[in-house]
């Protein structure tokens, strides 16, 4: 989670949140969360665990692409 | 009743001097229809006594939409960290970090984490991300999924 909050303390542009699985399970159907952690990207990109800071920073910046 | 241990307590606060900015723990909060509101104002309230740098803001969801819009909360309970920064005539500036659901568990360390970033502690991010964060310029929301344990 940590990662994600240091981006959006970052980045202007980005905004992190935590969701807690379990208590919003709407949200946790809507993402198809199995397993966490899940971060979800602008609804478009999906990230399936714990990463290095690179490859996330790599996979989450995906979603910022034009 | 205190949640936290008196060990815990003074761990935090030895935590917290690093603080060199006031943080604003707002949050936004409902009466009916929100299991986990108590219990996160419970845990928020743990902090405020641990540093003189810590506030805790109630936003109603209900009563008070324009608020929470203003953030983008549409969901309790809500925690939206902010912090006061000089540079901004008193107004206090939005983290972007939010956490969705009571900060219990393994969340409550991440909100540490959080609150000492928004306090002024260095950025963890090597200079490679930012510098990839400073090219962003579609705005993006992560929602991160967790559990308490």
């Amino acid at each position: 989670m940590s990662l994600a909050h240091e981006m959006a303390f970052a980045s202007p542009n980005i905004t992190a949140v935590a969701v807690e699985a379990t208590e919003f399970p709407d949200l946790a159907r809507k993402y198809h969360v199995s397993g966490v952690p899940k971060t979800v990207v602008n609804d478009e990109v999906e990230i399936l665990g714990a990463l290095p800071e690179d490859a996330f920073v790599e996979q989450a910046l995906t979603a910022a692409r034009p | 009743m205190a949640l936290l241990s008196p060990a815990d307590q003074q761990a935090l606060r030895d935590a917290f001097l690093q603080l060199s900015r006031r943080v604003r723990l707002v949050f936004f909060t409902q009466t009916i229809g929100c299991d986990t509101c108590v219990q996160t104002r419970e845990i928020l309230d743990e902090l405020p006594p641990l540093s003189d740098k810590l506030v805790v803001e109630e936003v109603n969801l209900v009563l008070e939409k324009d608020k929470a819009a203003q953030f983008g909360v549409d969901r309790a309970p809500t925690i939206a960290l902010l912090y006061d920064d000089p540079d901004s005539n008193g107004e206090p500036k939005d983290s972007r970090i939010r956490f969705l659901g009571a900060p219990a568990g393994y969340e409550f360390a991440s909100l540490v984490h959080a609150v000492l970033l928004a306090g002024g502690r260095t950025p963890m991010l090597g200079p490679g991300t930012l510098e990839k964060l400073a090219a962003v310029e579609k705005p993006l929301t992560m929602q991160v999924f967790t559990t308490p344990t």
